[in-house]
């Protein structure tokens, strides 16, 4: 009699759950929310995860700066979706209009918002626009892989407007921009000069393992020490939490000076690639999400670097 | 935050698979495949292409080591391993879902029945290694790897670059003294390993490896295939030190170029 009935039981459960989780993903709300972190300044916090049918690709922070006669966007998201739903979010705070929308690098998270926002309002450093050239319309079909329909109707839109470094008003806003590098070829660091708000990208993450599939260290922690020097009160990394204490660039560069001086020593032993990938992590990056994932790809990114360096140094012949 | 899709990968590999096996799943070679542990429903396939008329088992001491993700299709690291055997004359690898299915054929001779490379996959795929033993019975290992979704580098395309071409054969080579009194032998050589599935480039892949003492005694040798990596790298680990300090790497590729090398640490 037991089986019947649990039978039922199980045909409710389901008649209850599955309209639920149906409801939830035809929706295709990120249910993004833009917090006002200091006077005129705006984030809106992604999770800390890899991108997934569930989260739709909302694991990025993107930001804006609401001046006195327009609003600045800092990058656009994973998805068309993304990037009207950021609209709403900034209609919600501001009627004024956007004057200028930043890509601070290219990877997809970062621009595949752009849909949304006015065209001629596009803008990223020279190197970043060649970069979504070329390799936009491969992350575009990767991205619809990994967070399914979410990505519906997103297309790769290049900025225009090639951005150069310096401290201009913008919407009758101090604001300043440094062109960096080292996450990517060209990383841009958006300053609020009026609130003291550093838009670091994904120079800074914080409690979330950085990633590496264009990076040069080395000049990631140049970039890095420039940015310490910087005037901020509040610091917005590319994945994490806002922070006003330097506690994630000293995060990052740690994690960064550790994964280089692992190749770098992993190499110089003499190890295997699949041995690089079996070596204990520090207790000290535990709690970053996503480390064990994380250093594993970086591995594949970075070891056959330092490999052919140590086997070069070795050659004979 | 990066996810590319593999733009070269699939010029390489891309409607290819009509060149492969049918999919119909053929009789097993022996009684004791008939379960394979991988649960890949081209096991039938690989046992009539590999070891038809030949007696071969699964066996838990052989290991294929490597990602569960690739995040590189065009180079996966994997190390395999029958060293818990005794008495390994040959190795092969294959991957059930590669277009090309067979990756290389390995004599470990005077070294360790292990060795570590790089592989290009196609798609997710077991990646099996068959050790064949003094018996005559081939015994299998393998693992599972995804390689579509998760794959974010850009590939390389360095036969697009002039460089290999002048660089084509060089070795990059180093010894490590182990702790175990033998010698590990790591080594990279420029091929650009060309698969021949893309239009209009033909297969060109170095097809010989031969490693030999300072006396011209062969210690070890190595046949790669297409879907091994472009500037294939290995990791071989070599039973005793190396007399005089070194080794010498040669061999060919399949359109005769000689590969001709001394390793050193």
């Amino acid at each position: 009699m037991r089986r019947p009935l649990s039978f039922a039981g199980l045909l409710l459960a389901l008649l209850i759950a599955l309209p639920l989780a149906a409801q939830q993903r035809s929706s295709f709300d990120y249910g993004l929310v833009a917090q006002e972190i200091a006077p005129g300044a705006y984030v809106i916090v992604g999770l800390r995860e890899d991108f997934s049918f569930d989260n739709g690709g909302n694991i990025v922070n993107t930001g804006f700066i609401v001046g006195r006669s327009g609003v600045i966007v800092i990058d656009t998201g994973p998805s068309r979706r993304y990037g009207e739903q950021m609209l709403a979010a900034i209609r919600a705070v501001t009627p004024l209009p956007v004057v200028l929308t930043l890509n601070t690098h290219h990877h997809p998270d970062h621009f595949l918002g752009n849909q949304a926002f006015p065209q001629d309002t596009l803008a990223a450093l020279p190197e970043t626009i060649a970069g979504i050239r070329s390799e936009g319309e491969g992350f575009n079909d990767n991205m619809y892989r990994l967070n399914g329909d979410w990505m519906r109707d997103t297309e790769v839109v290049i900025p225009a407007r090639a951005l150069s470094a310096g401290r201009q008003d913008i919407g009758g806003r101090d604001v300043e921009f440094l062109a960096l590098g080292g996450h990517t070829a060209a990383d841009l660091v958006v300053v609020d000069h009026d609130s003291g708000t550093v838009y670091a990208a994904d120079l800074l993450f914080n409690g979330r393992a950085p990633t590496t599939p264009h990076a040069d260290i080395p000049r990631w922690i140049a970039a890095l020490e420039q940015l310490a020097r910087l005037p901020a009160r509040l610091w917005v990394p590319g994945h994490g939490d806002v922070s006003a204490s330097l506690a994630p660039l000293h995060e990052t560069r740690d994690y960064l000076e550790w994964l280089a001086g692992t190749m770098r020593d992993a190499a110089e032993a003499g190890m295997d690639m699949t041995e690089v990938f079996a070596l204990d992590i520090p207790a000290r990056f535990a709690q970053l999400a996503l480390v064990d994932t994380e250093f594993r790809r970086s591995v594949v990114h970075l070891f056959p670097a330092a490999e052919q360096a140590a086997l070069s140094g070795g050659r004979r012949d | 935050m990066i996810r590319h899709t593999l733009v070269l990968a699939g010029l390489l590999w891309a409607g290819t698979f009509a060149l492969g096996p049918p999919y119909a799943v053929a009789a097993p070679a022996g009684e004791q495949t008939a379960n394979d542990p991988l649960n890949s429903p081209r096991w039938g396939d690989m046992a009539k292409a590999f070891f038809d008329g030949q007696e071969v088992v699964f066996d838990p001491r052989i290991s294929v080591s490597g990602p569960l993700v690739a995040e590189d299709s065009l180079n996966v690291p994997i190390t395999v391993d029958a060293s818990a055997l005794p008495g390994v004359e040959e190795m092969i690898v294959f991957a059930d879902f590669n277009p090309i299915l067979k990756a290389l054929r390995f004599e470990p001779g005077a070294a360790q029945a292990r060795l570590g490379f790089r592989l290009k996959l196609q798609q997710s795929s077991p990646v099996r290694v068959a050790a064949r033993t003094v018996d005559g019975v081939w015994r299998v290992g393998g693992a599972w790897v995804t390689a579509t979704g998760g794959g974010c580098t850009l590939p390389s395309v360095g036969s697009g670059s002039p460089e290999w071409q002048e660089r084509l054969n060089e070795v990059s080579g180093r010894l490590w003294a182990r702790i175990d009194g033998g010698e590990r032998l790591r080594m990279r050589v420029i091929h650009p390993m060309d698969t021949g599935l893309a239009a209009g480039i033909p297969a060109f892949h170095i097809e010989d490896i031969v490693i030999s003492d300072e006396n011209g005694r062969i210690l070890s040798r190595i046949q790669p295939l297409e879907p091994v990596s472009e500037n294939p790298s290995f990791t071989i680990d070599l039973a005793e030190a190396a007399s005089g300090g070194r080794l010498h790497v040669s061999g060919r590729d399949n359109n005769g170029n000689r590969i001709d090398a001394w390793v050193t640490r």
